[in-house]
Formats: C-alpha cells, structure tokens, sequence
C-alpha cells in the first residue's frame, strides 16, 4: 500500500511518500521549516517526493493527514489539500493527531507539546507512544512533568526535561500513527483547533456625538 | 471545448462553479454551488476571518462535489481548475488554494490562480455574452467599491478609481446597526428605504468637491453623518423615521455611485457599463444606473443578483476567459495574496 503523509500543524511543511507492505518504509520525504509557507509549498513538496519514487498521485493508495492541534490557518493549508486529494484521487484520508505522530514510536513516558502562539502551547502525554491524556491547549507553567520532551524546544527555561530532539511530525510517525486506522474506513477529517475563534458580540455602539 | 472548475472563498462564501467554454468563446454555466457563512457572523455584525475560516474548510469539499453533480460531469472531465487568489481574508484564500492547488494536481490540468475582481466582471459573461472592448465596471459589495476600465477580462484591466475608506457595502451594515437593523444591511435597509423620503434628509455625497478625486469614493462621513443625525433625533427625544433616515441614505450612496461611473464612462469615451457586486442587487443603485447610463447612452449590463454575490461560477468564468486566450497557467507553489493588485487578473 502506497501512503501520502502530510502535516502542516507546525512551522514545518511535511509530506513524505510511505509503503506499507508488513513494514512501514519511508520512500522519499519533504520537509520544509517555514511557519509561513505551508499554502506555497505543501502540494511541490509532496509532487517532489512522490516524483523522487518514480511514482505519480495516481499510484497512492491512502492519504495520512495531521489534524493538529495547530495554530489555524496553517494546519488548514494541509487539511484542505488533503480532503480535495482525497475527493480528486477517490481515496481516503485518514486523520491523525499530530502529537500523536510525533509521540509515535517512542519509548517510556513522553510531553509532547506544539508551539499554540499567545504564549500557550498545545500538548498531551504519552507512554510508549500511546497517548495517555487527550491533547489540551495552555501555558508552558501549567504543563505535567515528564522525563521526556518531544515537539517545539519553545519555553526550556520552564519545561526543563531533556528534548528528544524531535521537533515536527515525520511522514514515518504520521502513518505510524495511524496504524490500525489504515485498513478500516476513514474517519471524519475534522480539525483539531482546541479553542474558540476570536470574535466578540459588539457591546453598544459608540456615539458619535456627545451626549 | 474546455471544462474550468472555479473556486472561491475570499470571504464569507465556499463557491464551486463549473463554465463551459464553447470553441466560438462562448462560455455556459454548468454549475453554481455555493455554502454561505454569513448566519454564523450575523451575531458579530461583520465578518469574523477565523470562523469563515472554519466554514471554508468545513464547506469545500462538498461544495464541489455538489458543482460537478449539478454540472452532470466527472471530476475527470475537468480540463482547468481556477481559483481566487487574492484579494481577500488570508486565512480565507488559503483554503481554497490549497484545494484548488490538490484538484489540479490531483486531475492532472492547469491552475489558474486569479483575481476575484475582474471575476465579478466575468460573472456578467455568463448571463450576457461576450463583453465589448473597453468596458467599465462598477463593483459595490462589502468588500469592494471599484470603478475599473476593462479592456481585456483576460489581461488588461486598471483601476480608475476605488473607496479611500469603507467600501458601500461596508456602509451598509453599519448605518444598519445605528438603525437597529439586521445584518447584513443591504436587503433591511433597501426594504425599510421602499417606504421612506429619499430626500428627507440630505446627507453629504462624499468626494463630490471640486478638487476631489473625481473617480474615488468615500462612505466613511455618510455613515457618521446618519449616526449623528440619528444621535441628535434621540437627544431631542424625536422618534427616529428609519424608513427615511434609510431611503435618504440610500440615495446619497447611489448618487454618488452612478454619478461618479457615469462621469467616468463619459470621460473615458466608454459605451458600456458593468454594474456588479453584492450591492448590485440594490433596487435604488440599479434603479439610478439604468436611469442615467440610459440618459447618458451608455450600455448598462448588470448580472442576475446570484452572479453579482461572491460566488465560484465567476471563476470559473474568469477562468475560461483566461484558457481563451491561452494564458500561461500557474505554478503549483501559487499562494494566497490578500493584497493582490487589480491589474494583476491571474498569477
Ligand atoms: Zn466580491
């Protein structure tokens, strides 16, 4: 089985072209470190990997896209080219946490956090990978200790446990993180946001005159 | 023959449309599906970017999907894909770049990323045909006041002029909200304006000066003219007639409007007159426009109110226009450009 990853959850612009045939094999990959350009760059870097196998959008079997939690307007760059892949190619697109994919595959307890912006950071706890509670958005402070750090390096002075030094989902911990979804129907493909858009009712409206 | 799926989303509304483009240039509407966030911003008084955000991703797949059923096509009939790529809300245009961007890729045809503005000039194509050579367009929506000189919907367009503040329809729902009327404001405040005085009150026509730019607009001081107007009315203790106060606002935005594109198309030496935009539907705008362009002997051309809203079949449109005339496609490492320039028709 021939499996597109992507992920645009993070400042990094990832997919990767995946085989899935007992072992999971990485074929080729793009990662781009650009919080700024996942809309220019998601669809070159996934036509760039799938041409480095020889292989064209036809050949895909399956579509692993990250759902973040991210911050919103890039994480919807990749979840918008993944679901018209999807409708276009008639596959599937399976959704993943994208905490999920970067905890997959690790050993022993794990913080895995994402940069939120507004000094906040998205994140959740692991143990051999598999999650232990649900992701949650808030401030460094307030965060779980852990052994172990994965995700954004963002506010070491206070996370102050040793970094795993992975830093973005990889397409490998993106389709690892689906196993056991891959060969049931797809999930819905919703986002992860975790908080609320920013708008407020108006109050009263402001006079233009004095009273 | 060419098939172009157009998309849109650079503001409240998921367009997909899909246009036929017939070997004698003719271009036909298959398809025009559209999924509207505007309830959801109602409570907000305007558009908030984050929640159409939302409604974009939410809304574009099956809003396509829609396109190509009503159109009675395949996805892989498809033989272009064109999608607005500016100007907009960022967050907005990315999403449907992005799909725009997968669906070429996908179905292996060019991308044309293109400018929503001369999209709304396309739009009147679908209805009306062919466009003559140079034409003038007037597009008044909340998002845009614009006069522009068309001289090829495919390449040549300029601005002739623009709002320097708020666009018209902008001014619509704020002077709306000062009248404890709906959002958005055009439909309430065209119903209310239906039984009012349109020369009730004189409110000022802004950039009517004699040294004023003679093509640009400006509704920021109509509105904070209504609302003092209105906060005097209430500290005197008078009941408020909204049914004036919005006829006589409706005027002051529609003489200045016609007046000004009229003027203009006279100047320029222009014979025909595209009015197009969400506003168009506006009974008293359109009303003056075909009263003075008739005086003037101009051609007035305005589409049916569902293609003068932001909508996917005026890309689409647009997008047949520009494999008409063999415009280069896109790249595929296209973006999104909120600020895109009027005279940029596609990237
Ligand atoms: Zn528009």
């Amino acid at each position: 089985m021939l499996v597109l990853a992507l992920d645009t959850a993070t400042p990094a612009v990832t997919a990767g072209v995946v085989t899935l045939n007992g072992d999971l094999e990485v074929l080729a990959e793009r990662v781009t470190v650009d919080a700024r350009a996942h809309g220019e760059l998601l669809t070159p870097h996934l036509l760039a990997a799938l041409a480095d196998t020889g292989r064209t959008l036809a050949d895909v079997d399956a579509i692993v896209c990250g759902i973040g939690p991210g911050p919103f307007t890039g994480l919807r760059a990749g979840m918008a080219t993944a679901a018209a892949l999807g409708h276009a190619l008639g596959i599937p697109v399976h959704p993943v946490c994208t905490l999920d994919a970067i905890a997959a595959g690790t050993e022993g307890p794990l913080l895995v956090t994402t940069d939120a912006r507004r000094k906040e950071l998205y994140w959740a706890t692991y143990d051999d990978g598999a999650r232990v509670t649900s992701p949650a958005v808030g401030p460094p402070a307030t965060l779980p200790a852990a052994p172990a750090r994965a995700g954004t390096t963002l506010y070491g002075d206070v996370l102050t446990m040793p970094h795993t030094g992975v830093e973005h989902p990889s397409p490998a911990g993106l389709v690892r993180a689906a196993t056991g979804q891959l060969d049931r129907p797809a999930r819905p493909l919703v986002p992860m946001y975790l908080r609320r858009p920013d708008a407020t009712v108006p109050g009263t409206r402001k006079r233009v005159t004095t009273p | 023959m060419s098939l172009v799926l157009g998309i849109e989303s650079s503001c409240d509304e998921t367009g997909a449309g899909i246009a036929k483009l017939h070997p004698d240039g003719r271009i036909e509407l298959l398809a025009d599906e559209v999924a509207s966030s505007v309830e959801l911003h109602a409570r907000f008084g305007g558009v908030v970017p984050e929640v159409a955000s939302r409604a974009h991703l939410e809304a574009m797949v099956p809003t396509v999907t829609r396109a190509v059923t009503k159109a009675g096509v395949e996805l892989g009939d498809l033989d272009a894909v064109a999608v607005t790529c500016g100007p907009g809300l960022a967050g907005a245009l990315l999403v449907g770049v992005s799909a725009a961007k997968a669906y070429a890729a996908a179905l292996n045809v060019p991308l044309y990323g293109v400018n929503h503005l001369p999209g709304h000039v396309a739009a009147d194509t679908l209805q009306h045909g062919l466009l003559p050579s140079p034409c003038l367009a007037l597009l008044v929506s909340g998002g845009h006041t614009q006069l522009l000189r068309v001289d090829d919907l495919a390449g040549k367009i300029t601005e002739v002029g623009s709002t320097i503040d708020d666009a018209a329809g902008e001014a619509y729902d704020k002077v709306a909200r000062i009248l404890g009327l709906p959002y958005p404001g055009g439909p309430p405040i065209d119903k209310a304006a239906a039984k009012g005085d349109p020369e009730a009150i004189r409110f000022p026509r802004g950039l009517t000066g004699p040294r004023d730019a003679p093509f640009d607009f400006s509704f920021s001081g109509l509105k904070t003219a209504v609302a003092r107007w209105v906060e005097h009315r209430e500290r005197d203790g008078l009941p408020v007639p909204v049914e004036d106060v919005a006829a006589s606002f409706q005027e002051a935005v529609a003489d200045v409007l016609t007046a000004k594109a009229v003027r203009a198309a006279n100047e320029l030496g222009i014979g025909t007159m595209v009015l197009s935009g969400g506003v168009a539907a506006n009974s008293r705008l359109s009303g003056l426009a075909a009263q003075r362009c008739a005086e003037a002997g101009i051609e007035l051309r305005v589409p049916r109110p569902r293609l003068c809203t932001d909508n996917g079949a005026m890309i689409a449109a647009l997008g047949a226009h520009l494999v008409a005339a063999g415009t280069r496609p896109s790249a595929l490492d296209l973006s999104a450009d909120p600020a895109l320039p009027v005279g940029t028709v596609s990237v």
